[in-house]
């Protein structure tokens, strides 16, 4: 194994035990979404009716939901682990080892990828007890288990940029408010098509979250439905590599180390 | 070469003021150097720009021999360090910092774990090495870290303030510690302390810095042979007569700090002075509730070179550190 590669796997494995022994993070990330599902499906339930709505009920419409918050909760779970991390000077002592900075920045990622994908298996257990399936089948839970890990590594990343650019867990956590309204400002309770305000059905037109939210929602309804899958994978995949790239200019200015 | 030779070393902060305004320093290996200062005087600065974590503003410096700014890996190679506050992670173990620390020096399997054991039991840890390091105590805490910073074997250790918020039994744990690693196993020690016996009991040499500067260094036993003359402090029965007992003292000394109910004065003669104070305060009807005539300390030392008390000083200045 080369020393990079052993270098992130120490580090990660580091961030998930970090991550599973924080049980007060990690329930939050699970149980919210659940329950939002469940009450937007249960007050929301009269827009299946609309003319133009998917020939789903709108539990299994809102499903998708789930895996965009716990995205999110990824990103304030790496970056404030790593805000902590600058504040306590732990990462001064990591800086004293010959730890590379890459290093620093993917092992980071471990812990968000393993509570994204734990995160994941939670909220389609919950989805099949509320009596959805998926339509694509056991191949379409894969790909739902490669744009959830992309979304967690992408949405982590932006997170660690945030911890290593301020090095303060509150303004990692400020965040969160950002990227939910985002989440909001997108296709998550109505497809675009039935968006009845113009600005807000432009805006969720622009907005990346859309796609992502699209692509989940066709695993889980439609079928194999590619352009919207392409789009998705192209908007996770350019997540991962702005919040990388943010990360590795921050990580610059942080790590001052000759 | 020293295992540390630095040379006009400084560092400055966007507006601020020079942390460290050129200081130079050798110590020698196996020596252990004590950097005494108070809050502020840019102890931790060097320390930071001495382990590679903050590049200087000019000046050159060498660690274990090597450049601390064009072989920066080399330095961090060759050095431990535990600085300021015992930095680790409340939801590991102890056996688990070892582990990632070790691993990301490179260290593995067997060597890894015989090093690790071996680092625990010194440092009396072994017990707790499975528990997760919330639940330890300062103490234990600051072993663990000292342990951490052994781990790699270096040969230039840097403490900064190491005993600080310890209780006196975990300190003086820690001071036994340190003195037996630069005497059996010859490790260089750059020890930061604000605490006067804690420099006086461990370090071969000391070095004080205030506001940037290196003000004396050489040897606890010479700095306080600098100083030279004895000093006296007195509580007078009424606190009403501090003022008396100060105008009277001045007769026989220079004026020190107060300390809120006694005052102080270097004597002018030393010890031989204290008979004939007792008789001129006997005169002037001023009871003596405790008198104590005191050796001179590195605090003498510094109050000497600054005008100022180091015990105490400096508490206003963190912004600078």
């Amino acid at each position: 194994m080369s020393t990079l590669a052993l270098q992130v796997r120490v580090l990660s494995e580091r961030s998930v035990r970090r991550t599973l022994r924080q049980p007060a993070a990690i329930i939050p990330a699970i149980v919210f979404p659940i329950m939002l599902l469940f009450v937007s499906a249960g007050g929301l339930q009269a827009a299946q009716n609309l003319p133009g709505f998917p020939d789903v009920s709108y539990f299994d419409f809102a499903l998708a939901v789930t895996f965009m918050q716990g995205a999110i909760f990824a990103t304030g779970g790496a970056g404030t682990d790593l805000a902590t991390d600058i504040d306590s000077g732990f990462l001064n002592r990591l800086s004293l080892t010959p730890m590379s900075g890459a290093a620093l920045v993917l092992g980071q990622l471990g812990g968000a990828i393993v509570l994204g994908i734990f995160q994941a298996t939670c909220y389609l257990g919950a989805g099949f007890i509320g009596g959805a399936s998926i339509a694509t089948g056991i191949g379409g839970v894969i790909v739902l288990y490669v744009l959830v890990i992309l979304m967690a590594i992408g949405f982590g990343a932006l997170g660690v940029a945030a911890a290593l650019r301020t090095g303060n867990g509150e303004a990692v956590q400020g965040l969160f408010p950002v990227l939910f309204v985002l989440l909001f400002l997108s296709t998550i309770n109505l497809p675009l098509d039935l968006i009845p305000i113009d600005w807000f059905r432009w805006v969720a037109t622009v907005n990346p979250i859309t796609y992502l939210v699209n692509a989940v929602r066709s695993l889980i309804i439609t079928g194999w439905d590619w352009p919207v899958l392409a789009a998705g994978f192209a908007v996770a995949i350019g997540i991962v590599i702005v919040g990388i790239g943010l990360s590795a200019v921050a990580l610059r200015g942080r790590l001052q180390r000759t | 070469m020293g295992a540390i030779e630095v040379r006009g070393l400084v560092r400055e902060f966007k507006k601020g003021p020079r942390a460290v305004d050129g200081i130079d320093i050798t110590v020698a290996e196996g020596e252990i150097y004590g950097f005494l200062g108070p809050n502020g005087a840019g102890k931790s600065t060097t320390v930071l720009m001495l382990t590679t974590l903050l590049p200087p503003t000019a000046g050159t410096a060498t660690v274990a021999g090597f450049d601390i700014v064009k072989q920066g890996a080399e330095v961090r190679g060759a050095i431990g360090a535990a600085l300021q506050e015992a930095a680790l992670d409340k939801f590991l173990t102890g056996r688990e910092h070892i582990k990632l620390q070790g691993s990301l020096h490179g260290m593995k399997g067997a060597e890894l774990k015989r090093r690790g054991d071996d680092l625990l039991e010194r440092v009396g840890l072994t017990d707790a090495a499975d528990r997760k390091v919330g639940g330890y105590s300062g103490g234990m805490k600051r072993r663990l870290d000292l342990a951490l910073a052994l781990l790699h074997n270096p040969r230039v250790l840097f403490l900064d303030e190491p005993t600080t918020g310890l209780d006196p039994q975990s300190r003086t744990a820690l001071w036994d510690e340190v003195a037996r690693l630069a005497r059996e196993d010859g490790v260089t020690v750059f020890l930061t302390t604000q605490y006067l016996e804690e420099a006086d009991a461990l370090a071969n040499r000391v070095g004080i810095i205030d506001h940037g500067h290196i003000v004396i260094e050489g040897t606890p036993a010479e700095l306080k042979a600098s100083v030279g003359r004895s000093s006296v402090e007195i509580e007078p029965h009424d606190a009403a007569r501090l003022g008396d007992l100060e105008r009277t003292l001045a007769a026989f000394g220079t004026p020190l700090t107060m300390r809120g109910t006694s005052a102080s004065i270097r004597l002018n003669e030393g010890v031989s002075d204290v008979a004939a104070i007792v008789r001129a305060l006997d005169a002037e009807g001023i009871g003596i509730h405790q008198l104590r005539l005191r050796e001179p300390t590195l605090d003498d030392v510094f109050l000497e070179q600054t005008g100022r008390s180091l015990e105490g000083s400096g508490d206003d200045e963190d912004a600078a550190e």
